[in-house]
């Protein structure tokens, strides 16, 4: 038997929805194999508890701090925990030093690395360099220009001889720090995990490689340009000068005005160098490591160099958030590590989903004394969409970082019963088609191409919010709307590729298609009065107006038999058109 | 159930008709003092409470506290000995470290309720008063969340505003939902103001959502207002508008009613059974939200949009022509 072709696209459809569940099943299932993900969601602090970090500020003797700054450490860290997924972590002050972070499982050093560390980032340009004191071989400072060499005398003056006139000035360089530099050891590093100096001053420090091993050290020029007058930064794969990726990750930055001026103008001094000269090459320091220092090859006016460096993938994106969101003003170091219970006994999560059940249950019974035999198509629908959802959300919480609090578990149930809407406006332009003396097979079509666009513009609202939410939003906003957007995708999917295919279907079948009383779909009882196969004499009560424009519409859709039907109808009754007022 | 179809029936073909756009007036007076005793009621009130989350707090941490015979800690201890204190308080306990200490967080407190709390959770927990500390703890709903979320906000409600005018070619659509909109939001929220619950993450989020449901109910009718004002018909503007709402009543209905059964049940759950927590929070929020937006679309957003034409021009013109007709060609209104 040839299939008609509604049928044809509603088996389609139907093909699509079992491809997109059974991709869903797959990628959880490869996630669960070589990945622990899990087939459950991941709960969040208040459901499962988490892991509890105490950081204290390192401060100098006599140095304080205050509460704007906390506060403002607080915002940064927020975004950066914010940055690397939708954990639902707390982050709040404690006492007046302290920083609590809450996140849910177990932090790894990376976590605790992207908050902790302040992200301090200065360019600061070259002056000595030579291979580290730990694997040092050969001890003669390598190609610097003999004639800026200070000679160090047997006093050590600490102050330059000459006053220096710009950063790269060796001038800088007073014969005890130049003694100093010679005997600088880079794991003296390590102690102190940060080496600071006045960014007005010069900056003795090293550069580690991958490892973690130093493999050069600088003595480095006063800061030019500053990690504030970045504004913003990503990470990516490095390409060379063909635009050829090298394979290696980097962190891409683009410097606001202040910024591009003043790079532009160090790259410009740079360059006059020679290239085998040592202050040809500025250094990228962070938090007072040297992460990378390039040779200046060219003048860049645009602002926005890339920076690369011994990264991952993961530790260039970590850098990128740090550097986009801003330096902590202070630095922190974890003071203590403790994990904690959640907050919320189990039994409320059991009762909000014992709960959330009655609520469906009664969704259910009140279909089917709507909709009778329909309120079936609104059920599977649901328990589609709540399929999909738990996929979805499961599938996210592996790969996003997404963990179900309370709330959120409370929001998805209710949205379960708002996507119910798409089905009720749906039904009823059905309905309003079978009203207007329309057969059930062309009712479908028509109702679908109403409600469609219905459903899309009201759905397009909440994705709007859900999307502006997400982009701009912090903490539990974002996880609330990554819920709404997520469940008003997954509401359009199931009415277009389920609950209208099922329908096409159903509309085939004897018990829907002659509008069995139990079907919801009755045109008798929906005011329509049915005469025989497919032919319905006009219903009482229409107001002539509404005729008028259903029967025009209706009129081009019609078949000859159905033409023929209406002309002797025509004859034997005085024909609509006069009107009337009607509402 | 008949009687309910035939309730469809006739609000379709327009026999039973409820007039929402003749009466507007009455609606109007009723959303200006609704919204005014929303406002005014809980600033009277003493303005809304806000939660540990949004203020910050104190914190208690007891030390080597008594388990129980399993090994176990009894967060309900600390619950109690809290609430002997501070009567209707929530605080959240936490088990740090699988036993070393207990962990309190309870709403900013006196000095004095402090002590008391101390020693009621030495009590509960038979430790020493020394063993348990105090501290102050910040918002963990920052200034910056508010912020943000704010700014969201604001770019939400501007780009929905775009959006709407586009689809649906009139911008006074977007005035007639942004003004439902704010009807909504200030209601819910002076809910909280008027019965002095807490103002919660959780009720913050229900309120985002009552954003997103209330643009999205009205989307819906004015759609089918589109459609009927764009057809030729007999009828005037107010009444093809009043037609659309009538048609979409059943809709709004059992949207509502479905909407409205899980967030009952678990308003319900969550108020009687479990008390004062996240899930009483949230579902009141949408509770109330769900209900006065869909009552907004009906008897505020459609009015007015009705009302927001009917002066053009236009409008005006096309109106008059057709009161006229019927008036001549009527003999008795099919209402």
């Amino acid at each position: 038997m040839a299939r008609s072709t509604p049928v044809k696209k509603a088996w389609r459809s139907l093909v699509w929805l079992a491809v997109i569940i059974v991709g869903l099943v797959g990628l959880n299932a490869a996630g669960v194999l070589f990945s622990g993900a899990g087939w459950t969601p991941k709960l969040a602090l208040d459901l499962e508890g988490g892991t509890q970090i105490i950081l204290a500020p390192k401060l100098e003797s006599g140095q304080t701090v205050s509460t704007e700054q906390l506060d403002q450490a607080v915002a940064i860290i927020r975004q950066r925990i914010d940055a690397s997924g939708v954990s639902e972590s707390e982050i709040n002050t404690q006492g007046t030093q302290n920083i609590v972070v809450s996140i849910p499982g177990i932090p790894d050093d990376e976590t605790i690395a992207r908050i902790e560390s302040s992200a301090k980032l200065e360019f600061r340009p070259v002056i000595y360099t030579d291979v580290a004191a730990t694997s040092n071989v050969d001890p003669t400072p390598e190609a610097t220009d003999p004639a800026a060499t200070p000679t160090p005398t047997p006093s050590l003056a600490t102050t330059p001889t000459a006053s220096p006139t710009d950063a790269s000035d060796p001038n800088w360089v007073s014969p005890a720090l130049f003694a100093e530099y010679q005997d600088f050891d880079c794991s003296t590093l390590d102690v102190a995990q940060t080496n600071v100096a006045p960014t007005d001053q010069p900056l003795i420090t090293c550069e580690p490689d991958g490892a973690g091993n130093y493999t050069s050290k600088f003595l480095l020029g006063p800061v030019e340009v500053a990690g504030e007058t970045i504004s913003d930064a990503s990470s990516g794969l490095i390409a060379n000068s063909q635009g050829v990726s090298t394979g290696q990750w980097g962190v891409y930055i683009t410097f606001n005005d202040e910024g591009t001026a003043q790079f532009a103008k160090v790259t410009t001094r740079l360059f006059g160098f020679a290239e085998s000269d040592p202050r040809n090459r500025f250094a990228i320091v962070l938090d007072g490591k040297v992460i990378s220092a390039p040779t200046t090859q060219g003048i860049i006016t645009d602002g926005k160099p890339q920076i690369s460096g011994s990264f991952t993938q993961q530790s260039a994106k970590t850098l990128a958030d740090q550097l986009k969101f801003g330096a902590l003003p202070i630095g922190f170091e974890v003071q203590s590590r403790d994990t904690i219970s959640a907050t919320l006994g189990s039994s409320q999560l059991l009762s909000g989903l014992l709960a959330g059940a009655i609520g469906l249950i009664l969704v259910v019974l009140y279909s089917l004394i709507q909709y009778r035999t329909l309120g079936f198509v609104t059920i599977a629908s649901l328990v589609v969409a709540a399929t999909l959802t738990y996929l979805v959300v499961t599938l996210l919480s592996w790969r996003e970082g997404y963990r179900l609090s309370l709330a959120g578990v409370a929001g998805l149930i209710v949205a379960i019963g708002i996507t119910a809407d798409s089905f009720i406006v749906y039904f009823e332009r059905i309905r309003d088609e079978l009203r207007d003396g329309r057969g059930l097979d062309s009712a479908v079509e028509a109702g679908w191409k109403r409600a469609i666009r219905t459903i899309l513009a009201s759905d397009a609202v909440n994705f709007l919010a859900a999307g502006i939410l997400v982009a701009l939003a912090v903490g539990n906003v974002r996880g609330f709307a990554l819920t709404l957007g997520i469940t008003t995708i997954i509401d359009l999917v199931v009415v277009a590729l389920f609950t209208h295919p099922i329908l096409q279907l159903l509309a085939r079948t004897r018990f829907f298609g002659e509008g069995h009383p139990l079907s919801g779909l009755d045109s008798r009882a929906l005011g329509a009065v049915y005469r025989g196969r497919a032919q319905f004499r006009a219903p009482v009560g229409i107001p002539s107006s509404k005729q008028v424009t259903s029967s025009r519409e209706a009129a081009k859709r019609q078949t000859i038999a159905e033409r023929k039907a209406a002309e002797a109808e025509a004859a034997g009754r005085k024909p609509v058109g006069t009107k009337g007022k009607d509402s | 159930m008949a009687s309910f179809s035939q309730f469809g029936n006739d609000l379709y073909t327009g026999k039973r008709s409820f007039d929402f756009v003749k009466h507007r007036r009455i609606w109007f007076t009723i959303a200006v003092v609704m919204v005014v005793a929303a406002i005014v009621v809980p600033f009277l009130r003493g303005g809304f409470v806000f939660g540990i989350e949004f203020r910050g707090g104190s914190e208690f941490q007891v030390s080597q506290p008594a388990t129980l015979d399993d090994g176990s800690i009894d967060q309900s201890v600390a619950v109690n000995a809290v609430k002997s204190v501070v009567s209707g308080a929530t605080p959240k306990v936490s088990i740090v470290n699988g036993g070393d200490s207990v962990r309190v967080q309870t709403d900013l407190l006196q000095s004095d309720e402090v002590d008391q709390i101390r020693d009621a959770l030495a009590t509960g927990y038979e430790v020493d008063t020394n063993e348990v500390t105090s501290s102050f703890i910040g918002a963990t709903w920052g200034a910056d969340i508010t912020r943000q979320a704010l700014t969201a906000l604001a770019v939400f409600i501007v780009l929905a505003a775009i959006v709407m005018a586009l689809y649906f070619r009139t911008w006074k659509m977007s005035v007639a939902a942004l003004i439902a909109l704010f009807h909504d939001l200030v209601i819910t929220a002076g809910v909280y103001g008027i019965l002095g619950f807490e103002v919660t993450p959780a009720a913050v989020i229900g309120f985002l959502t009552i954003l997103g449901y209330s643009l999205y109910d009205t989307v819906v009718v004015f759609d089918k207002i589109r459609e009927n004002t764009s057809e030729g018909t007999s009828r005037t503007f107010g009444e093809s508008v009043n037609l659309a709402v009538n048609q979409t009543l059943v809709r709004s209905i059992n949207t509502s009613v479905v909407a409205l059964l899980p967030i009952g049940s678990i308003l319900f759950i969550g108020a009687f059974v479990l008390g004062a927590g996240t899930l009483r929070d949230i579902s009141l929020a949408l509770f109330i939200g769900v209900l006065v937006g869909t009552y907004s679309t009906i008897f505020i957003a459609a009015p007015l949009y009705a009302t927001l034409r009917q002066n053009e021009v236009i409008v005006r013109n096309d109106d008059k022509k057709k009161t006229s007709v019927a008036a001549r060609t009527t003999s008795g209104a099919v209402r």
